[in-house]
């Protein structure tokens, strides 16, 4: 691993530092457990009112069980899911019901697709090792809406800018926890060094599997992944794809180097085309 | 509980991780029952047929808590010969008038005699015993729609959950209530706990969660017609203090009643409250009648009652029967509506179902409508009381806006005003109006428009001693004028002039059954009846679950909270024969609120129903009573304009064939007015919806995220369609499939987001004990698409009920 | 006793929830995004082409192809910059050079083309520094033909399945789209004028941009596996197929241009709406392909749908 410069992929264990803070705090994140999430979206009432967010502009069903806020988007930055299953138990007479709910949130990853593709330096990363937009320079290109492989950030289109969790930017500078950490009754959502929540993750895991959820596993957690692991991951209840997640999820910029070999090539080729074309006498 | 409390759910969560076992009965698959190890689909309304057959369970395999039973509760009570029970009385127990269709319970008084081996054939146990000999496993699957595989498991759990080591909490709230048997309903589960001595115990008893709009403080304080402060009953016509009084028990706490009743006189009336006009007890409104808020509609109708005071209700959408509710409304001659915004009850008279079909017209209508803007809960400091007895502090935040004022202020300036009328009144008052000159009215005012000090009325609820200075408990009370105390209940809140109810010291700082975090009634007891944690000798039953036990050698009760019993009475003290108030408990005796002390398994007086609960079915059901030949509740409060006949119950129950209950959303609260007006959780659940299987949807042709109109004999409703697993159909053996029907209750024609009314679908049915509405559990059709619009809406009402024989809606 | 309940979730070959994407659909526009790229890529041929005219002698030409390339480049920044949510602030692109942006290279590639370009064409038109201006001149032969590529690596440096795995393609069809463009604004301006000398430049040019074009093409169009659907069907399919036809049809009516104007400027417009329709097309399919989450899903879990369902 370099240890100056920026890497484009795999593990790095200081990404603020790798981002050009001299001194900076822990890195902080969130672990979201699902598995003692209750659907209650207090998270996602908290969030929309520190962070001033727009209300819709209309209020309809979505018919997605519970779910009405549909997912994360320039204006939600958390968004619960509700998920129904049909399950097969031991203890019901065969057939029984689960609900699997959880509530998403950008995953401020170590490689951040969004970050890596901003023309503008509109996206940054912070001391926390979170990543933020600068609402004062973002033009609204939308590249990163295009780059991030969980379909989180987006653009508002009567604003012109993108918008996505923060991870309470002021509020960690005040020395609190993010807003959704602070309403969540049951710390489905859990904040703090991302060190130690990896070690409560990894503990509660063994928990649910020592008490027959084999289904749990954690999701994000692994500096080793595609995406050098996220500053908010998740302990799930099934496969990332039923809850909406991409299940194996690869920062874009890892191939980087690869594609401007090949347009690199193609831009000699362009070159070569047109002096072949001229070759030879005028006629 | 995660639905409607998810703050408490919390704690829930919290003994899970602790290796709680949880198990969750409701007719729908909620956001509780996904944490719940165990959700079991029911019928609502079976109920008393599930915790029926858990005692029967319990009692014949011997699983009770033999000691805790025969030492705490009146299993042992020995009764009269000409009790008749409902087993042998095909639901009816002796003394029941058809006429009146009340009971007489003089044959269900005790003879006074005990057997302590529980043996004898008329003992409280014994007759227990047959009185729930039929409620098999066998039947909780005919009428509730639960298998005998899953009651297995119930029972199982159950039973090995509860004992000397370990004791098991039922929780419960509205799905138990809101049934014309809803006080019975919680009566079974109390026996139950009795049975497996899960009383008065930490991890045991009963939970009401309360808490919503303050709905504790508001039935402790009071706000119900038939209580006074503290749970005494108010007085009836032709009562006087002696004969108001008498009433009461003697022995046990309510030795004190004539205490607690001067002191709080002395608090209403002050000066003007003297022995000698019996403390100005002659100034008390007496019970005349029926006066819960259903008959009072209906009064409103007959054009009995002029005038009505709506602060923060909003019976429109939430009160059953919502025609008849908006009916009355503009029956009145004059209206005062005091809420945050404005809610369906104060724009009726221009928006409503019955604007729309033409059968009120605004020109017509003759309500004066005021509309008081009213203070949130920040912009007034106060207290609220939660469902464990626990009053918690708040203070003003900031001022309410423009002139919205809080209801304290505006009583306080309302009963000013109206003094001051009365007093201008050519200077001879009426003997009428004494009442209202002579109370107490001058508490402190604070702020910019002054309000009066809610501390102050705290402290006025707290007490005051012969000395003036605060009391710090009722045992200090005294029955000669000296004291004045508006609560005994709440006496100590206010202890040495500090607001106890304030008190946030954090948990790590104290104990685990953290004292010092707010003021639990009465005298900051946690836990009820906490001496039955110990055994008669003043034993814990267990170290495990030890909570309260007797010091012997500092004589006297000592343990983890405030002992709920008298101090220094040791295990051992027998009561002389004839003595009165606490003295006539026994050592023994830890349920001092009751007349015995013992806990009642059988309850000879108090409740309009029975000494024992029977099931029966809700007044709209689906089925016939499977466990008695009366099919429902012989004592039910039924307003209907017509009782149905035998034959009409079967043309309604074919023509509304499907289960209705309607319940609670996380996203909203309550009737909808403070929740449809904030967009933040309007979005959440922005439209009404009615949950309904995959089965039902198949059958009646509905479509996820399409329409339905629900119909019932009073309305049809339209709603959004969300097809679930976890709704399930029931299967009843000899019924074949029941379905039932879900929907939230919270929608409204006022806010951001609108939409039919629910409870317009439900009747005025009650329970006889408390008045609640029968909620839960009602039939209907349900078919696909909008419903009509204007006067045929309710055309399509009255089709549906000449199909049922009930003839035009009334 | 802890009743843990023991669940198996009955297996299913592929789930999502509610069938919701799993990416955020792309807010890039149309026409601006196709356009720009025609533009771009037109702008960056013509580049080379007034470089090489120049160096060969061909006055005319040069002084032609640098002022078209001088218009394309700035239209396409034009077009670029009404594409972003804040267009008042567009200069924000070069706030940095930021290396892991395609974007931000693109944007100071298209910054430094352009002055080179303009400075080429004011040259030509107005006759003084000639030298700065040849200089320049040849410099854009160099920013040109990264102009054309690069959007490529933009395209492909997003988490767009079809864009992603795309990474070979796309350079090839867009540079193969730069010169078709050009050798079809030659054959066109060949019909129209008298001067007919350079006819054979821009048939030679206009052959070998469809050739390559074609291949890249071919390439987006038989891409293995699920992520390649959306090249093959839908939206997307239809128009690469409509590109197909039309391009092939602009080199057989091309092979009649030299003795027939009017199969010159149909050999033009066919090869140009050929390019227009790919350029349409890949817009559509990295469309497609972000809003069906089996996309995303296949192309991170190869084992559970290798099967193509196109």
């Amino acid at each position: 691993m370099t240890s100056s410069g920026t890497s484009l992929n795999g593990r790095l264990d200081d990404v603020s530092g790798d981002a050009g803070y001299a001194g900076h705090p822990q890195r902080v994140g969130f672990f979201t457990d699902t598995s003692v999430c209750i659907g209650c979206k207090a998270c996602e009432v908290a969030c929309k009112e520190w962070n001033g967010l727009p209300e819709p502009d209309a209020f309809t069903l979505t018919g997605m069980s519970y779910d009405n806020t549909g997912g994360l988007g320039a204006s939600a930055w958390r968004h619960v899911a509700f998920i129904e299953q049909d399950v097969i138990s031991e203890i019901a007479d065969g057939a029984a019901t689960r609900w699997l709910m959880s509530s998403d949130v950008c995953k401020h990853c170590t490689h951040a697709a969004c970050l890596d593709v901003c023309p503008t330096g509109a996206l940054v990363r912070t001391e926390f090792g979170s990543v933020v937009v600068q609402a004062d320079v973002c033009n609204g290109c939308a590249y990163c809406v295009s780059a991030c492989p969980f379909g989180v950030i987006d653009r508002r289109e009567d604003d012109g800018r993108v918008w996505k969790c923060t991870m309470c930017y002021d509020r960690l500078r005040g020395g609190l926890e993010p807003a959704c950490a602070k309403a969540c009754p049951t710390d489905s959502i859990q904040f703090g060094p991302l060190d130690a929540l990896r070690e409560t993750a990894h503990t509660r895991l063994a928990e649910l599997h020592a008490a027959g959820q084999g289904e749990a596993r954690l999701y994000g957690d692994d500096p080793d992944d595609g995406i050098g692991g996220a500053g908010a991951f998740f302990l799930l209840l099934d496969a990332p794809e039923v809850y909406g997640l991409p299940p194996e999820p690869v920062v874009t910029t890892k191939d980087l180097p690869s594609m401007w070999r090949w347009a690199g090539a193609s831009a000699a080729l362009l070159a070569a085309g047109v002096a072949v074309a001229f070759a030879g006498r005028r006629q | 509980m995660a639905e409607c409390h998810p703050v408490a759910f919390q704690w829930v969560i919290e003994a899970k991780a602790r290796g709680a076992t949880v198990i969750h009965v409701d007719p729908r698959f909620t956001r509780t029952s996904a944490h719940a190890d165990m959700h079991v689909p029911s019928r609502a309304g079976g109920d008393i047929v599930l915790l029926g057959a858990l005692i029967n369970h319990v009692l014949s395999g011997g699983h009770e808590f033999r000691e805790y039973v025969t030492a705490f509760t009146n299993a042992a009570d020995i009764l009269p010969e000409d009790y008749v029970d409902a087993e042998d009385g095909d639901g009816l127990f002796s003394g029941y008038d058809p006429k009146t269709r009340t009971y007489d319970n003089a044959t269900w008084q005790p003879t006074g005699e005990r057997d302590l081996t529980l043996t004898h054939p008329r003992c409280v146990f014994q007759v227990l015993k047959r009185h729930f000999a039929r409620y098999t496993p066998g039947l909780v699957n005919e009428v509730c729609g639960i298998s005998p595989a899953d009651f297995g498991r119930i029972a199982a759990t159950l039973v090995a959950a509860s004992g000397r080591d370990k004791t098991t909490a039922w929780v419960y709230a509205v799905g138990w209530t809101q049934h014309s048997t809803g006080v019975q309903h919680i009566r079974t589960a109390s026996i139950l706990q009795m049975l497996l001595g899960n009383m008065g115990r930490p991890g045991g008893g009963i939970m009401a969660l309360r808490g919503h709009a303050n709905i504790q403080g508001a039935t402790d304080v009071p706000t119900l017609f038939h209580l006074l402060g503290g749970y005494m009953p108010m007085p009836g016509a032709g009562d006087d203090m002696a004969s108001y009084l008498s009433r009461m028990p003697d022995t046990g706490l309510w030795g004190n009643k004539r205490k607690f009743l001067v002191s709080m006189l002395k608090a209403w009336f002050g000066d003007a409250a003297i022995a000698e006009n019996d403390y100005c007890f002659g100034y008390l409104p007496r019970i005349t009648g029926d006066h819960g808020t259903y008959r009072t509609t209906l009064d409103m109708i007959d054009g009995t009652v002029q005038g009505y005071f709506l602060l923060g209700e909003n019976p429109a959408v939430g009160s059953a029967g919502g025609r008849l509710q908006r009916l009355a409304l503009a029956s009145l001659d004059w209206l005062v509506v005091k809420d945050l915004t404005m809610i369906e009850s104060a724009s009726f008279w221009r928006d409503s179902p019955e604007i729309a079909s033409g059968e009120l017209v605004t020109e017509r209508i003759g309500t004066e409508v005021f509309f008081l803007p009213a203070a949130a809960h920040v912009e007034k400091a106060g207290s609220f009381t939660n469902t464990q007895r626990l009053l918690q502090w708040h203070d003003k935040a900031l001022d309410p806006p423009g002139e919205a004022r809080s209801d304290l202020e505006f009583i306080y300036d309302l009963g000013k005003r109206v003094r001051a009328k009365l007093a201008a009144l050519d200077g001879t008052a009426a003997e009428r109006d004494r009442p209202v000159l002579d109370l107490t009215w001058d508490y402190p005012e604070e702020g910019e428009h002054p309000e009066p000090s809610a501390a102050s009325i705290l402290a006025e609820l707290n007490g005051y001693g012969a000395d003036g200075a605060p009391l710090s408990s009722f045992t200090q009370l005294a029955d000669d004028g000296s004291t004045r105390c508006g609560s005994w209940i709440h006496a100590g809140c206010f202890a040495d002039g500090v607001n106890q109810t304030a008190r946030r010291r954090p948990w790590r700082e104290q104990s685990w059954v953290a004292p010092e975090w707010g003021w639990a009634w009465p005298a900051n007891r946690r836990i009820l009846y906490n001496r039955a944690s110990a055994d008669p000798d003043g034993k814990p039953w267990s170290q495990a679950k030890a909570y309260v036990w007797w010091d012997e050698e500092a004589g006297a009760w000592a343990g983890h909270d405030v002992p709920d019993f008298e101090l220094t009475k040791p295990p051992s003290y027998v009561p002389e024969p004839g003595a009165s108030g606490m003295a006539a408990l026994s050592g023994a005796d830890p349920f001092i609120l009751l007349k015995t002390g013992k806990a009642a398994i059988f309850v000879p007086s108090g409740l309009q129903d029975g000494p024992l609960p029977a099931h029966f079915e809700a007044l709209e059901s689906p089925l016939r009573n499977r466990v008695y030949r009366q099919d429902n509740s012989p004592v039910a409060i039924d307003y209907r304009e017509r009782r149905p006949t035998r034959a009409q119950a079967a043309g309604h129950a074919t023509t509304f064939p499907y289960v209705v209950t309607t319940y609670r959303l996380t996203e909203h609260h309550t009737a909808g007015a403070m929740s449809r007006n904030l967009s933040r959780l309007a979005e959440l659940q922005p439209e009404l919806f009615c949950e309904v299987s995959p089965a039902l949807a198949a059958e009646r042709g509905l479509q996820n995220g399409g329409w339905a109109t629900i119909v019932t004999a009073r309305a049809a409703i339209e709603a959004r369609v969300l097809v679930t697993g976890r709704l399930r159909p029931l299967r009843i053996p000899g019924e074949g499939v029941i379905h039932q029907v879900g929907l939230p209750y919270h929608w409204g024609s006022e806010g951001l987001v609108t939409g039919d009314s629910v409870n317009d679908l439900l009747p005025f049915v009650l329970d006889p004990n408390v008045f609640i509405q029968e909620s839960k559990a009602a039939t209907c059709d349900i078919r696909p698409g909008r419903r009509p619009r204007g006067p045929a809406r309710q055309e399509l009402v009255n089709s549906y009920r000449r199909q049922a024989g009930l003839g035009e809606t009334p | 006793m802890r009743a843990a309940e023991q669940v198996q979730v009955p297996p299913a070959d592929f789930q999502s929830y509610y069938g919701k994407p799993i990416l955020k659909v792309t807010r890039w526009k149309e026409p601006h995004l196709p356009g720009y790229l025609f533009l771009g890529e037109l702008s960056g041929a013509l580049a080379v082409v007034g470089a090489v005219a120049h160096a060969t002698g061909r006055r005319s030409l040069a002084r032609t192809a640098r002022l078209a390339a001088t218009a394309g480049a700035y239209a396409g920044g034009a077009t670029l910059a009404l594409e972003l949510g804040r267009p008042e602030r567009a200069l924000h692109m070069l706030r940095v050079a930021k290396p892991t942006s395609p974007m931000s290279m693109g944007s100071w590639i298209l910054s430094v083309h352009s002055a080179l370009v303009s400075t080429a064409a004011a040259s030509e038109v107005t006759g003084r520094l000639t030298g700065l201006g040849n200089a320049a001149g040849v410099a854009s032969a160099v920013t040109g033909p990264l102009l054309a590529a690069y959007p490529a690596v933009l395209l492909a440096d997003t988490a767009v399945p079809a864009w992603h795995a795309a990474h070979r393609e796309l350079p090839l069809l867009f540079v193969g789209g730069a010169m078709t463009a050009a050798g079809a604004a030659g054959l066109a301006a060949s019909a129209v004028s008298h001067d007919r000398s350079d006819f054979g430049a821009a048939y030679r040019l206009a052959m070998i941009g469809a050739a390559v074009e074609s291949l890249g093409g071919y390439g987006l169009e038989t891409m293995p596996g699920l992520v390649g659907e959306p090249y093959r069907s839908g939206s997307g399919g239809q128009l690469l197929t409509a590109a197909r036809y039309l391009t092939v049809s602009g080199g057989v009516a091309a092979l009649a241009a030299r003795g027939s104007r009017v199969a010159a400027v149909a050999a033009a417009a066919l090869l140009t709406g050929g390019g227009l329709c790919a350029k349409f097309a890949v817009l559509r399919a990295g469309k497609a392909s972000a809003a069906d989450p089996k996309y995303v899903v296949a192309s991170q879990r190869p084992t559970a749908s290798s099967h193509d369902g196109g």
